[in-house]
């Protein structure tokens, strides 16, 4: 008898010791993972911080209104921020009617063999070097075409941006509850009818979302600009000529040894973060209802 | 779809039809773009091109593989970072965090992906260049000096500073992925573990252990982000084509060597030989990004499947 | 209704967008053999895109600045993107003219696809070692063998025997040397390389070389990233132009010339580097005067161009680049010294004015 509950007590403790020494490691690791993700998220502020910082240390309007000029006389980033804008609005202009439009095939006629294919494409291509795109575009466009300029520089901006919408405007577009579809046809409307006037609206904020992420990423994308748009030192609202951008202003100052090019990059790359952080803190915003 | 097709259908198809071949049609010309100029150099170094470290435009020696070697070392440490950190903040954000918490916390790791490349480079040059420099590779130097990797002058400007940066820029990623693919394993597996008195950590291993393939999609998608990132590399590597055990020395990748070198490439012989070194960049970056999907697709496939 | 307003709004998108494109470019999008910009831009305005050298980056930022007041119409837009970029960019035609300074040798002028490229030196510069060592008061003297040895790799340390022996008492750190070159095709490296291997057999590059042989320091591009990385990193060596150093406050190293004397590097020594041969330089002005004779000459210097067609197929745009020339040439050399450049002497001016007069547009002079 005694044998059986000694037995049964030492088990016991030891079945103790074995539990409390898993519920050890399992708040360690519940602590390391919690600082894995204070540690990440310590250093974005970090990034951040620093940027917010220096940006503001180096804004004044001067430099937002000026062009560049000679060493020792000042300057300003105005121009880069047009071109930035103008580059990135026009690259929106050709990008986002495209990649909805195969964003929506995708949805709703992409279920065989050609849409597979193309759905596949556009996910690799999402993650595509952006300098690849910019001597694509600079061989085939810009070398015919006999100069750098503005257009060449949206033009590879909007090839990295077709397939990033595409594909989340699909996604939004399979959300639309197949009911709406139905009762539309259901109706008699054809097809189109049912996409372009039930689905699509349906679906738009999300691919406003969509849309205004691919913007967001874009305008920050310094690659395919170094060889398609090159740079300017003057305003230009001409797309057909080599036109500033933010992006090229801040990687040609960040190497160069001039304190005032340095404060010309920070104050340009807390312009630039600013504008998006706006877009993505927007977006996070219109999409909070969603969970 | 047994309707009759009216005129309006035939149309609008054809135009999102015209929009979805526009994606295919990009490739392929980017393909046969980057192909086409790759000849010259395909014909005169053939397979050598992949192992000669010679890279000398002025004598006319194009070899790539100082730059396979700089992008594959930087994308691997980065890599060697980052996951540990991705699948912790991953593991934090499903399996522990309150929902009321854990979103913000998500906010702000993903926030880390929408930082532009160039400002990564310019932060990289101005506080992680001098913090390698003085600390971190001082550090490192002093107490494992004794391994190859960690002698050499130390700068702050070279393979490590890169890799580093790497690897923060591909945390975001690495998560969002792993994130998504821990919520798509049904929580019958977390509870059935939990009931035979699983603790927390042990039922997160049997999530791990299940979403396992997708988890290495993840890491998978993150090195393929890591191979193809310039701006921010190029900015703090140093750019040299040389091969080095050290991780203190300067290095070269394949997307820097481009952004830096493009623009001068008059000689045909030398231009081709930089396509060439792009097309190999833009083919495995596309095989390694199918890869991942494929590794991925493969687990959240059934996602939203919290039975 | 619905329908209809979106249909609209995509349509005004379309328009507005082929609108815009339309009224921008100057040009329909085929003739490309013009090259460069439009002719008649906004209001008037010429536009010229230029493209080369960093070295003399600064003088041309001031040229173009200044030849603006004089001249409203003209925009000038010069890029610093290295002597081989802006040859390319020449040679190709996306750029009204391109900047060297290293001259194109007969192959490279044969592959310019416009015809005829003129060089027009435009002003003297100075290649100078530039350094970032804490706890000197006086710049470095260093021998021609030295800097090769440092270049080389063979000289490590900064107290390493080589550099004490040319300065004496001068209390050098036990530190290593990184050495920052230039990772893309300079005309400033080429003349370095010049410099170099005429003062040393060790020196493998000679002659027209835009790149460094390979393996030593870190890389970086355009003058601006090498006097970058030296002032940001502590214990680097580069070499860059005069202005650069000055510009930034770094030391810079004195040279010993073929005559045995060590000199700064200053508007008197490289204009005494020039004036050995100006009287015998060709008429295409390619020459290169490193190493030059003469008591006072400064080893490293050197003529940097704008490399221009000499037949200009825009009427408006050809006379402004003429113009331009003509005057940097002339009224812009007083820009020179405060930049720290050297101005052309009398002779090279003479022979530049004889080859901007060649400059022609359909057959007819530019400059009468």
């Amino acid at each position: 008898m005694e044998n059986i509950a000694d037995t049964k007590q030492t088990n016991f403790a030891s079945e103790q010791k074995a539990r409390n020494r898993r519920r050890l490691i399992s708040s360690l690791m519940t602590t390391l993972t919690a600082a894995c993700a204070i540690f990440v998220v310590g250093l974005l502020l970090i990034i951040l911080g620093y940027i917010a910082v220096r940006g503001v240390a180096s804004l004044n309007l001067q430099f937002l209104i000026d062009t560049p000029k000679p060493v020792g006389e000042g300057g300003g980033i105005g121009n880069a921020i047009v071109g930035s804008f103008l580059m990135t609005g026009v690259a929106s202009l050709i990008g986002l009617p495209v990649g909805i439009a195969a964003g929506v095939y995708l949805a709703e006629y992409g279920d065989g063999w050609f849409g597979h294919i193309v759905r596949f494409v556009a996910d690799t291509m999402t993650g595509i070097p952006s300098i690849i795109v910019g001597i694509f575009v600079f061989t085939v466009f810009v070398l015919p075409m006999g100069r750098q300029s503005g257009f060449a520089g949206s033009l590879a901006l909007a090839i990295i941006m077709i397939p990033i919408v595409a594909r989340t405007t699909e996604e939004m577009i399979r959300l639309v509850p197949k009911s709406m579809r139905e009762g539309a046809l259901a109706l008699g409307a054809p097809n189109w009818r049912v996409t372009w006037d039930i689905v699509l609206p349906a679906a738009k904020s999300g691919i406003a979302t969509g849309a205004m992420l691919a913007i967001a990423r874009v305008s920050g994308e310094t690659a395919p600009l170094l060889f398609t748009a090159l740079n300017s030192r003057f305003y230009n609202f001409h797309l057909d000529q080599p036109m500033a951008s933010l992006t090229v202003q801040i990687y040609n100052y960040a190497t160069g040894p001039f304190e005032i090019e340095w404060k010309m990059a920070w104050a340009a790359t807390l312009i630039l973060m600013l504008l998006i952080l706006i877009i993505n803190v927007a977006v996070r915003y219109l999409t909070r209802r969603r969970f | 779809m047994s309707q009759t097709n009216t005129i309006g259908d035939t149309i609008f198809r054809a135009i999102l039809l015209l929009a979805a071949a526009s994606i295919l049609l990009i490739v392929t010309a980017i393909i046969v773009m980057m192909t086409q100029n790759s000849l010259p150099s395909i014909r005169q170094y053939g397979f050598s091109f992949l192992t000669s470290s010679e890279w000398n435009p002025s004598a006319g020696l194009y070899g790539a593989l100082p730059f396979i070697y700089g992008t594959v070392v930087s994308s691997v440490i980065a890599v060697i970072i980052s996951v540990p950190l991705s699948l912790g903040i991953a593991i934090f954000l499903t399996e522990q965090a309150s929902v009321r918490f854990g979103r913000p916390i998500a906010f702000l790791v993903e926030l880390l992906a929408a930082i532009p490349s160039v400002v990564y480079g310019l932060w990289g040059i101005f506080v992680l260049a001098p913090f390698v420099r003085e600390y971190l590779g001082a550090f490192l130097q002093n107490y494992l000096g004794f391994i190859p990797l960690f002698q050499g002058r130390l700068t702050g400007i070279g393979m490590l500073t890169g890799a580093l940066i790497l690897a923060i820029m591909i945390t975001p990623i690495i998560t969002a992925v792993v994130r998504d693919v821990l919520e798509a394993v049904p929580t019958t597996q977390r509870e059935a573990a939990l009931a035979l008195g699983a603790t927390e950590w042990e039922t997160t291993r049997v999530v791990l252990s299940n979403a396992a393939s997708g988890i290495a999609g993840a890491v998978v998608l993150g090195l393929g982000r890591a191979i193809g990132e310039t701006m921010a590399v190029t900015m703090v590597i140093g750019n040299v084509p040389q091969i080095t055990a050290s991780l203190f020395e300067p290095g070269y990748t394949i997307a820097s060597v481009l952004a830096a070198n493009f623009a001068e490439a008059r000689d045909a012989l030398y231009f081709s030989a930089l396509i060439e070194i792009g097309l190999i960049l833009f083919l495995v970056t596309f095989v390694v990004n199918a890869l991942a999907k494929l590794l991925v697709i493969g687990v959240t496939s059934g996602a939203g499947q919290k039975a | 209704m619905k329908t209809n307003l979106r249909l609209i709004v995509y349509l005004s998108i379309l328009l507005s967008f082929s609108l815009i494109f339309a009224a921008c470019s100057g040009q329909p999008m085929g003739s490309s053999n013009s090259g460069g910009t439009s002719g008649g831009g906004d209001g008037g305005d010429v536009r010229l895109v230029g493209s080369g050298a960093s070295f003399p980056k600064p003088i041309y930022e001031k040229w173009v600045s200044e030849f603006g007041k004089v001249n409203k119409t003209a925009k000038i837009d010069y890029q610093s993107t290295g002597s081989s970029a802006g040859i390319k960019a020449v040679q190709q035609q996306t750029a009204d003219f391109g900047a060297s300074d290293a001259p194109m040798n007969d192959d490279e002028l044969k592959a310019a696809q416009g015809g005829d490229l003129l060089h027009i030196p435009t002003v003297l510069g100075a290649v100078v070692v530039t350094y970032n060592v804490e706890g000197l008061s006086a710049p470095l003297r260093l021998s021609p063998q030295t800097v090769v040895d440092i270049f080389l790799g063979k000289v490590k340390k900064w107290n390493d025997e080589k550099i004490k022996a040319d300065n004496q008492g001068v209390n050098l750190p036990d530190k290593d040397i990184t050495v920052v070159y230039r990772s893309d095709g300079s005309g400033t490296t080429n003349v370095f390389n010049n410099y170099l291997g005429k003062v040393s057999p060790d020196w493998t590059a000679k002659g027209q070389n835009m790149t460094l042989p390979q393996g030593v320091g870190i890389g970086a591009q355009r003058n601006d990233g090498v006097m970058g990385q030296v002032k940001q990193t502590p214990n680097t060596i580069g070499y860059v132009e005069l202005t650069f150093a000055k510009a930034n406050n770094l030391p810079v190293a004195v040279l010993k010339n073929s005559a045995g004397n060590f000199v700064e590097a200053n508007i008197e020594t490289v204009t005494a580097a020039a004036a050995d041969s100006a009287a015998k330089t060709p008429d295409d002005l390619r020459v290169d005067i490193t190493n030059a004779a003469g008591a006072n000459a400064y080893p490293i210097a050197s003529y940097t161009y704008i490399l221009a067609y000499k037949d200009q197929k825009d009427a408006v745009k050809g006379k402004l680049l003429a113009d331009f020339l003509w005057w940097a040439t002339h009224d812009g050399q007083s820009f020179a010294k405060d930049l720290h450049y050297a101005p052309l002497p009398a002779e090279i001016v003479a022979k530049v004015e004889t080859r901007l007069k060649m400059m022609t547009n359909a057959g007819q002079p530019l400059r009468k």
